[in-house]
């Protein structure tokens, strides 16, 4: 431990990592730090997978085979909280920890050791969540949306660990968020305007403040349950003037932003790759940052839509339904952008290019299907059935993970100086490809049909269709372990990479060798 | 102009030491409030630690970046790196507020005049037919079945009692201690220390008066009014929107102490840089627009 120490007060900026653990225990490198988020998330997504293997292998059949309603009910819960916080918020944090101090020409993020906790209390958070698995009444049964009284009245006594868990894990990311702010309006290298910002930097900007605007008001959700299932407060239990639809109001208007948060930096993602693979330059730059600033600010309006059912007066469902639906707008802007950038293109399809295209395809059908769902009366139908489940899950699956991937095919070889196997990946593109379809797909179709989502069991005319989603579930959870030894390889060796990397990539992270020197830009570029 | 580097510090413990002490302050403040009333439980002890890691790492987490500051080793970037921070932090703390201004608004303006059967949803009166809707809520729609009813509330009592209803005085306390600490800081800008300290000394002295006030009030509501968290939404409301600003007055006040202990003992500060002071200046301004909201809202209105 104090030989590690001895290196602090060394003027040398310019050597690399310490050695051995404590590397990872106390560095403030903004790499090393974007590392340990992304594993952390991979680990979490595995995590968070298996669960979603259970809850798939239980749905395989109608009837009750593998597990009890009540640890189904468990499994359902923690695989929502995993996979939103544990899996994809930490990786887009952590893709924004490895690219954004390289984009905008900084020789880290703003606030290194707070970067450092940031990351640290994850972990920490993740192991009092998890661990409530093994406590008297068992972890979290009440879904990830935890509606009152649910998780008040009738919630497990290890509700208390998960509302402190959310505590932490807000901190985090506002203390996150904070730095991704602050690198961003005071880093950036001379020359670099905010209209020059690469299209990730731009997206992160506004999920940062997206961020900080709600994770406070979801702690405050979180400390009312509190009040009310240990200090005797009514906020949510309409037998002493509360109600307990002011639950759903408030995690709704934390919950609808946290879902752009979800997809704002895929929206990054994919413009740079896209951009890259067709070799033209981004169609419509200056539009797809206004549509991402449009999204963010309409986010904040329409978090009811979520409700229509719970009785809301007529004025607020029109309302709420006019506002969502002018979402297409802004999104629509993108998509056909992407679109447009790809027209005459010279288009190659590598990995990356891969997911991205299946992104925008596949993002846009989990668009549509919100839209369906925004339109109140064809929403009573649908409210709690599987469409909405898969909606969800087309807009989070081959949405923001299919992005994710698509990044980390995409930069890995700046991270680890090596080409991953070409070849390999694609396999993996395709297996995910086609499981994520086959187990979502017909989703739609049973929850048109009736489903009702969040059960363990289900009526025998669903069989055939429930069958094939778990085949598909298992596919596509088995082909992530694929993707594990893809990366595992591409860090363990492989063809060396250029510093461009791929013929048409544009940005200062590529002017860097590859592997990124350990310290990059202590002084900053000139941006012309 | 000539560029000056940004300084990144090469390692820290104080990161793993905070997260670890969040980790033992969570896991023991779960424990003991799942405990309460069991006389067995140890988890006290583990929330104990857990602050007394988690004060020792700030204490020397913010002596290093103080030490960094004297030795020159911040530059002009990163100093404003640091007020960006403390605006987005205070920012983040807003939205904290506005979730329980929010839950306020939302059972004045809906759901109480629903179950009192006004308005679009008024339907709601059926759970509770009987119960007329009023602000504030003395009779919960249960008529206290489950919970405890207030005998009286704590809101504006007319002209004539006006001068013995605390939440007045609590108002004039804090909006002045917003002045003093503008003073003190119009002080430090003209470099005159011992004025500074003193104006400083004024505020903190303010802070506490404010904290002994609200003391004083909630032990009224208690002892005397039957009013507590138990008495339905409107204790619901009172108190966690006073208790939690309370709890930030606290945090402002004792951040203001320690710059008033920095400048007094250390000689700290002076007139082009104080950052420091200024940070935890813009936080107790913040805390005092909280109070005129809170006063407006919860109090007057």
């Amino acid at each position: 431990m104090s030989a590690v120490i001895e290196s602090h007060n060394h003027d040398d900026h310019h050597h690399g990592p310490a050695k051995g653990l404590t590397r990872w225990l106390y560095t403030t490198n903004h790499k090393d730090i974007g590392t340990l988020y992304l594993w952390f998330s991979f680990a979490m997504f595995l995590i968070g997978g298996a669960m979603a293997m259970v809850i798939r292998a239980e749905l395989f059949q109608p009837g009750m085979q593998i597990v009890e309603p009540e640890f189904y009910n468990q499994m359902l819960t923690l695989h929502g909280l995993i996979m939103v916080f544990g899996a994809v918020m930490p990786a887009f944090v952590g893709l924004a920890n490895w690219l954004v101090p390289m984009m905008v020409g900084a020789p880290d993020m703003a606030l290194p050791r707070m970067n450092n906790l940031s990351f640290w209390i994850l972990p920490f958070a993740f192991f009092v969540l998890l661990s409530s698995l093994f406590m008297e009444g068992g972890a979290p049964n009440f879904g990830w949306t935890f509606y009152a009284p649910l998780s008040t009245t009738y919630a497990p006594p290890s509700v208390t660990f998960f509302i402190f868990s959310v505590h932490i894990m807000g901190a985090s990311s506002i203390m996150g968020s904070i730095n991704v702010i602050v690198t961003i309006m005071n880093m950036r290298a001379p020359g670099m305007t905010l209209m020059k910002m690469p299209l990730f930097v731009w997206s992160w900007l506004i999920t940062a403040y997206l961020l900080i605007a709600v994770m406070p008001v979801l702690a405050g959700a979180v400390t009312m349950m509190l009040m009310d299932i240990h200090f005797g407060t009514s906020f949510f239990n309409a037998a002493g003037g509360g109600d307990p639809v002011l639950f759903q109001h408030i995690f709704w208007f934390f919950g609808h932003p946290e879902v752009y948060i979800m997809i704002l930096p895929a929206f990054g993602i994919a413009s740079h790759i896209i951009e890259t693979f067709s070799r033209k330059q981004l169609f419509g730059y200056a539009s797809m940052v206004w549509a991402m600033a449009s999204i963010a600010i309409l986010s904040f309006v329409v978090w009811a839509h979520h409700m229509f059912t719970v009785g809301l007066p007529l004025a607020a469902e029109l309302f709420f339904m006019w506002a969502t639906m002018l979402i297409a707008v802004p999104t629509g802007v993108k998509v056909f952008n992407w679109v447009t950038t790809m027209f005459k293109g010279s288009i190659t399809y590598e990995t990356p290019m891969l997911f991205a295209i299946a992104f925008v395809v596949l993002f846009t059908i989990g668009g549509f299907s919100g839209l369906m769902l925004a339109i109140t009366p064809a929403d009573f139908q649908y409210h709690d059935t599987y469409f909405v489940v898969a909606h969800f899950h087309y807009v989070l699956v081959p949405g923001s993970i299919f992005s994710i991937m698509a990044a980390v095919y995409y930069w890995i070889p700046k991270w680890t100086g090596n080409m991953y196997d070409e070849r390999l990946g694609k396999l993996h593109f395709w297996l995910s490809f086609i499981g994520v379809n086959v187990t979502f797909f017909p989703q739609h179709w049973i929850g048109l049909a009736g489903m009702p989502r969040r059960i363990p069991d289900y009526a025998l005319q669903f069989a055939d269709w429930n069958m094939i989603s778990s085949v598909g579930a298992f596919l596509f959870g088995a082909s992530q372990i694929l993707f594990l030894f893809i990366v595992v390889k591409t860090v363990m060796g492989g063809k060396k990479a250029t510093p461009e990397v791929w013929e048409g990539s544009r940005g200062l992270e590529w002017t860097v060798e590859s592997p990124a020197p350990y310290h990059t830009f202590t002084t900053p570029p000139k941006v012309s | 102009m000539s560029y000056q580097k940004y300084y990144v510090p090469e390692q820290s413990k104080f990161p793993i030491y905070a997260a670890t002490a969040l980790f033992l302050l969570v896991m023991g403040a779960a424990g003991t409030i799942n405990d309460l009333g069991k006389p067995s439980s140890n988890s006290v002890y583990i929330l104990y630690s857990g602050f007394a890691v988690f004060a020792a790492t700030l204490y020397f987490w913010f002596r290093t970046v103080i030490r960094e500051h004297i030795a020159g080793l911040d530059s002009a970037q990163l100093q404003k790196s640091f007020v960006f921070g403390m605006g987005w932090f205070i920012f983040s703390e807003v939205m904290f507020f506005a979730a329980f201004f929010g839950a306020l608004f939302y059972v004045r303006n809906f759901s109480v005049p629903w179950l009192g059967g006004d308005g679009e949803k008024g339907l709601a009166n059926m759970l509770w037919e009987g119960f007329e809707a009023s602000w504030p809520v003395m009779s919960t729609p249960d008529a206290g079945s489950a919970y405890v009813l207030a005998d009286k509330n704590m809101s504006w009592p007319g002209w004539g009692n006006a001068l013995k209803w605390l939440p007045l005085w609590n108002t004039i306390v804090l909006l002045s201690s917003s002045v003093t600490v503008h003073f003190a800081h119009l002080a430090l800008k003209n470099d005159n220390k011992k004025s500074f300290n003193i104006w400083l000394g004024i505020t903190v002295t303010l802070a506490l008066i404010f904290v002994g006030l609200q003391a004083a009030e909630y032990y009224e509501a208690y002892a005397h009014y039957g009013l507590t968290l138990n008495s339905g939404i409107y204790g619901s409301t009172f108190f966690m929107l006073t208790g939690f600003h309370g709890f930030h007055v606290m945090m402002g006040g004792f951040m203001l102490a320690v710059m008033l202990s920095r400048s007094v003992f250390y000689n700290h500060f002076d007139p082009h840089s104080h950052f420091g002071f200024e940070a935890a200046s813009w936080y107790w301004h913040f805390v005092d627009v909280v109070w005129v909201m809170l006063f407006l809202f919860v109090y007057i209105l």
